[in-house]
């Protein structure tokens, strides 16, 4: 068995879920390549070789390959790809995006967001947003394979001592081209590996009103989520979305503040170890799901929260 | 400009789905079916462009069974020219019809149709994929832009905002391109009844997945699809004081 792993990484440095895919291979069994494309690149390359379990780097580096685009990055993978028996990438938009792509110029049918390894062919991946769970067996000679990172532990990032060899890249497939990215910068940990995370839904009422939450999550060292309904209302961006069709989370801590629980939201946080749900509707399906449910108007009940932790 | 559609009828979201006690799959027997809620994006998304001046026919396409027509006259409800049913009995949730089958048909269906756009759902609520634009987009040798939010068409490109987890991405595509929507694409309007007596009357073919050469027996192996975990409701806690006592003590998460 040999698997390879398409890294994550901003251009500056890896990001944490990459772990987490490694963690998932080292349940497969066998070496374990990871991939590295961008631009300027080498520090990260160097990164991934220090990883534990981590036999070989291959670097991709290249100004065509800087902003991260399908059409640029599919053919090298589908170039690296007959050398192994499974090809990983994180389920995030990155691997998203970019892995089907690959899998279709393979002619191998990908297997998507998989929360448990079986054996090295067969995978449980969550269906219906989460309210069915499929095994599934591949036939494909090569496995393409996107990773849920919470569902997987991280390996450490330290102890290995992988070699990093070049890949040359020819050049551009010139048909699609960056424009420009709005980031959103901040603070606090990365939504998906944050060990708490306290999201608002509709109930917090404003863009203004956001704040509270933040302030809350801040108290604890924590990330900033949001539901489906708290992102159309135009309370915060697009990525502070947790759900079916946003971010899955699954930290030691989730604080739902206003937040109804529709099965789309709740497809995003129901592995969270321990979760908490502040509603002043004693309804509201979230307090079917939370370890400790405090019916209260969160206007009260989070300012008092912030004072007293 | 000519934009090609293809839609999934998939069980309505509102639906509690039941998996079968044999574990075979989800049961949709007597299930209320609807339009994928991300195509109903991408529908709407080309009838605005339509209204713009900037598209002159819109081809909705799907791939299931007979039943799948109430789709199709529902997408043509709302402004679709004509629509196209690849017929098959085989199921279209899992372990039937997947999205690399579902990928190259609609190559075949765009080789006889050269529409210069396709706008597609990034995903199916059924099977929760997210693979078959990018898939399409692979096999024409296509530019793909995915999880769009924002679609400006310009002369022979489009640029395509991106919803990303960083944030908000941009970039351009060489036309003819795949799009995928995500959910803040645009807010899909209902049909009007005298729209839905009208689309009664357009043009709808069926073809015979067989005509196009594909038979659509499945690579991934369906061992059996079962129910999630239950996670347990727990206690209702009185104030904000016993909250904080029972995080400290109890579950010793602060």
């Amino acid at each position: 068995m040999s698997i390879l792993i398409l890294a994550e990484h901003d251009g500056k440095e890896l990001s944490p879920v990459t772990l987490n895919v490694i963690g998932a291979a080292t349940k497969i069994g066998g070496d374990i390549h990871i991939l590295v494309c961008g631009k300027d690149c080498d520090s990260i390359a160097q990164a991934a070789a220090s990883i534990s379990s981590v036999s070989k780097v291959i670097k991709a580096d290249n100004e065509v390959l800087e902003h991260h685009l399908a059409e640029n990055i599919a053919p090298i993978i589908v170039d690296l790809a007959k050398d192994y028996t499974h090809v990983l990438a994180p389920a995030t938009t990155f691997g998203k995006n970019i892995l089907p792509r690959a899998a279709a110029l393979l002619d191998v049918q990908q297997i998507s967001d998989i929360i448990v390894i079986e054996d090295a062919e067969t995978f449980k991946r969550p269906v219906y947003a989460g309210n069915a769970i499929a095994t599934v067996k591949s036939s494909d000679s090569i496995k393409l394979i996107t990773v849920r990172g919470t569902n997987f532990d991280p390996v450490e990032a330290a102890g290995g001592s992988a070699s990093v060899e070049e890949y040359s890249v020819t050049a551009s497939q010139d048909l699609s081209s960056f424009v420009s990215a709005e980031l959103s910068e901040s603070e606090r940990p990365e939504l998906t590996s944050a060990k708490v995370v306290v999201s608002g839904g509709r109930g917090v009422g404003s863009e203004e009103k956001f704040e509270l939450i933040e302030q809350l999550a801040d108290k604890l060292g924590g990330a900033v989520g949001a539901s489906r309904a708290a992102v159309d209302a135009g309370y915060v961006p697009n990525d502070y979305q947790v759900g079916q069709t946003g971010k899955v989370v699954a930290p030691e801590l989730y604080i739902a503040v206003g937040i109804s629980g529709a099965i789309q939201h709740l497809a995003g946080m129901k592995d969270s170890k321990v979760i908490v749900a502040i509603n002043r509707d004693e309804d509201a399906p979230i307090f079917s799901v939370a370890d400790y449910g405090l019916v209260a108007d969160l206007f009260d009940a989070v300012p008092e929260l912030i004072e007293k932790l | 400009m000519k934009i090609l559609v293809p839609i999934k009828r998939v069980v309505d979201y509102n639906v509690k789905i039941r998996v079968k006690s044999d574990q075979s799959g989800v049961d949709l027997a007597n299930v209320k079916m609807s339009v994928n809620p991300f195509d109903e994006i991408a529908v709407e998304e080309a009838v605005r462009l339509k209204e713009a001046g900037k598209a002159t026919e819109i081809v909705a396409v799907t791939i299931g069974p007979e039943k799948a027509q109430e789709q199709l006259r529902t997408a043509m409800a709302v402004g679709a020219d004509r629509g196209i049913l690849v017929q098959t009995d085989q199921p279209i949730d899992l372990g039937g019809v997947e999205p690399l089958a579902v990928a190259k048909t609609l190559k075949a269906i765009i080789e006889k149709e050269s529409p210069d756009l396709v706008i597609m759902g990034k995903q199916s609520i059924d099977d929760d994929s997210n693979q078959t634009g990018q898939m399409l987009a692979a096999l024409l040798g296509w530019a793909q832009g995915t999880f769009a939010s924002k679609l400006e068409i310009e002369d022979s490109s489009a640029k395509v905002t991106r919803e990303i987890d960083g944030g908000l991405e941009t970039i351009s595509v060489n036309l003819p391109a795949i799009v995928t929507t995500d959910l803040r694409l645009n807010e899909p309007r209902y049909a009007k009844l005298p729209d839905i007596m009208k689309a009664k009357k357009k043009q709808l073919d069926v073809l015979d997945p067989s005509e196009l050469g594909f038979s659509y027996e499945p690579r991934l192996n369906v061992v059996s699809v079962s129910e999630p975990e239950e996670r347990k409701g727990g206690i209702k806690v009185a104030s904000v004081d016993e909250l904080i006592e029972k995080l400290k003590n109890e579950a010793k998460v602060i």
